[in-house]
């Protein structure tokens, strides 16, 4: 019976295509658009995915970490003399506008770690060493950072090669892997006393203090610590991260016009499959009245209508993931398109096509349970 | 040509197959209420082929869907094959209607995306047998009914008459003892509805099943071997015999 279910329903090409690009269009929508949305939100908090650490300390008004208020020097001490701080070292962070060898702007995202700790580093190193940032005039630059900066240059820059951060010199000492920042920037980093003159200068120039407590000791109950006797705002990584995306969602459209979008993908699948599943069952009536009067019971027209409706999202879903999935390795190769595919999307997303698959279910459930089996004998 | 009745058969003593008693039925509410059987009584035997004829809208359809399990009366007793319908609840007469009634319909009602192999295996598919059983057993009546070469076209290949083969293969491939068919040659031309009627006569005959054909065609009245006449939800009367019905010139 299960089989001549779907038979019936991969028998009427017409619809059954309707149904498939439906659910794959709906599917498209929805994991595009909260691929977006995670890609631009890892956007927003690159800069904590970049530099680690345990424990964040910034002025009390600081909600993100774009948003720097910067600290006094002397703060670094303080945050140093909490109990059950295992150390705390200065960090610089700030999109700046870069002037170049040839006078041209660049906007780049500069990070200053603390030169004896290397606190907040890169993680991955492509080309180079580390410890030659302590060298004079020294810099670290991401991938990014040697395409926008090779810019006019006969080869891609490389390691020794030198260039230019508002009239100071930045020779380059190695490459590294960074997660893209929010403002689209390479990353450069460079010692914390080195940043501080590359950068405009400012009466205060501390962004953060990275922190880490003692072995065993809980970050949660530190930051509280050191929030409680400095009067600054201590978040550890994961609050940091979210504290981050939260400003972003409540403070930029981007969370309204992605979340439209997915909701679109919802409402339009929705439609199109429950719309062309109604259809379908309405255009058999007659067929399932005759099943039904050839005692077919209710509950197993509506378990071969169940059946079809899975199927279908089976199919539409697996040909919507698909497509995303390349999609996606598209934009990712562009560099340019925030996506970030989490595998928490194709789970969220599975779950709605299955709601649009009940939905559709249910419409020609209700069709079929009023149907009357004696209606087979009008002409 | 008409089979000759087997001379060992008489159907007026036959036993009792349906028996129909005080039977109503009334559809809509208020003004718009029609009352289409009105106390209504009537039997059919064991091994008969009866006819149900009588003017448009007179209610042969619905005492004929009574009967089958699809329509539920208002009031009345329904004994068919021994069930109580009246007193039976959804489920188990839909399981009756599975296990005993073969139904054939006016307008085939054949599914277009399955065969007609599948189409003809559906009532055995819905009372669990396996696909491979039922497929076996839907071609051995797709050759009972003289088209077994048929078995995997689609039904939109077929001639109108070849598709009520098909229904009726269907309609027996589970061996109901009772069968249903409401106007089961209005669709097909004089030829085509000869011959549906005398397979539907040779297989009441040989298997002694019941048949109550509801129809309006009276170049198949010779079929009959009883025919009961109604007129405004009520039987009229019952002509007992052949002999009798091509007597009594009934024209609807
Ligand atoms: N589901 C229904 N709802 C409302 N009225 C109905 C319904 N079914 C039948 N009727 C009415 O009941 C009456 C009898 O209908 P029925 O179909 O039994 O007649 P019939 O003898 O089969 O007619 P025909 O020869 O035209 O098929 C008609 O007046 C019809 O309009
Ligand atoms: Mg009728």
């Amino acid at each position: 019976m299960y089989r001549l279910a779907l038979k019936m329903l991969f028998g009427d090409h017409a619809k059954y295509l309707m149904l498939i690009s439906g659910i794959t269009f709906s599917t498209l929508l929805m994991a595009q658009g909260a691929s977006l949305f995670c890609g631009i939100m890892s956007w927003t908090f690159a800069t904590l995915r970049n530099s680690r650490a345990a424990i964040w300390v910034a002025d009390p008004k600081v909600e993100q970490v774009n948003d720097t208020k910067p600290l006094r020097d002397t703060d670094v001490n303080r945050v140093r003399s909490v109990r059950n701080v295992a150390w705390a070292a200065p960090l610089f962070s700030s999109t700046i506008q870069a002037r170049l060898l040839d006078g041209s702007f660049k906007l780049i995202q500069l990070v200053g770690i603390d030169a004896t700790t290397f606190a907040g580093a890169p993680a991955k190193m492509l080309r180079g060493r580390l410890e030659d940032l302590r060298l004079p005039n020294t810099v670290i630059i991401d991938d990014l950072g040697v395409e926008r900066l090779s810019e006019g240059r006969s080869r891609p820059i490389d390691v020794g090669d030198v260039f230019e951060i508002n009239d100071r010199e930045a020779r380059i000492v190695g490459i590294c892997r960074a997660y893209r920042s929010f403002f689209g920037g390479p990353y450069v980093y460079t010692t914390y006393d080195r940043a501080v003159q590359y950068a405009p200068t400012q009466r205060k120039m501390l962004s953060f203090i990275l922190a880490a407590p003692q072995p065993g000791r809980d970050p949660h109950a530190v930051a509280h610590e050191i929030e409680r006797e400095t009067g600054l705002r201590a978040f550890t990584e994961s609050e940091f991260i979210w504290s981050t995306m939260w400003w972003y969602v409540k403070n930029t459209g981007i969370p309204f016009n992605v979340g439209t979008l997915v909701l679109l993908g919802f409402i339009v699948g929705t439609v199109i499959s429950g719309q062309t599943f109604y259809a379908f069952v309405h255009e058999n009536t007659r067929n399932l009245g005759a099943l039904k009067a050839m005692g077919a019971s209710t509950w197993k027209l509506c378990s071969m209508l169940i059946l079809q409706s899975l199927a279908v999202g089976f199919i539409g879903y697996g040909v919507g993931i698909g497509a995303v999935a390349l999609l996606g390795n598209f934009l990712l190769g562009l560099g340019k398109v925030p996506f970030l595919l989490l595998w928490q999307i194709p789970v969220i997303v599975g779950v709605a096509v299955f709601f649009i698959c009940a939905i559709s279910a249910v419409l020609g459930i209700l069709r079929i349970a009023r149907l009357e089996p004696a209606i087979v004998f009008r002409g | 040509m008409v089979a000759p009745a087997p001379t060992h058969f008489t159907p007026s003593r036959a036993p009792l197959a349906v028996v129909l008693k005080g039977l109503d039925k009334s559809f809509g509410e208020g003004d718009s209420r029609t009352h289409v059987l009105k106390h209504t009584q009537f039997d059919a035997r064991l091994g008969e082929l009866l006819m149900l004829v009588g003017p448009s809208g007179c209610g042969k359809t619905t005492l004929l869907s009574i009967l089958a399990g699809t329509l539920v009366a208002d009031g009345g007793e329904i004994n068919v094959l021994g069930y109580r319908l009246h007193e039976m609840k959804s489920g188990p007469i839909t399981k009756f209607r599975s296990n005993h009634i073969g139904f054939i319909f006016q307008q085939f009602n054949l599914i277009p995306t399955l065969t007609v192999a599948e189409n003809v295996s559906v009532p055995l598919l819905i009372q669990g047998v396996s696909v491979t059983k039922a497929e076996k057993k839907a071609r051995e009546l797709l050759a009972v009914v003289g088209i077994p070469e048929k078995a995997d076209d689609r039904p939109v290949k077929l001639s109108g008459g070849q598709q009520q083969r098909v229904a009726i293969a269907r309609a027996l491939v589970h061996e109901p003892p009772l069968l249903v068919c409401d106007e089961p040659t209005s669709a097909l031309d004089s030829e085509n509805g000869q011959h549906v009627m005398e397979i539907l006569r040779t297989i009441a005959r040989q298997e002694t099943r019941t048949v109550i054909v509801v129809t309006h065609d009276p170049r198949i009245y010779k079929f009959a071997d009883r025919m009961a006449e109604m007129e405004d939800g009520r039987i009229l009367r019952v002509l007992q015999s052949p002999a009798e019905i091509a007597a009594a010139h009934i024209n609807f």
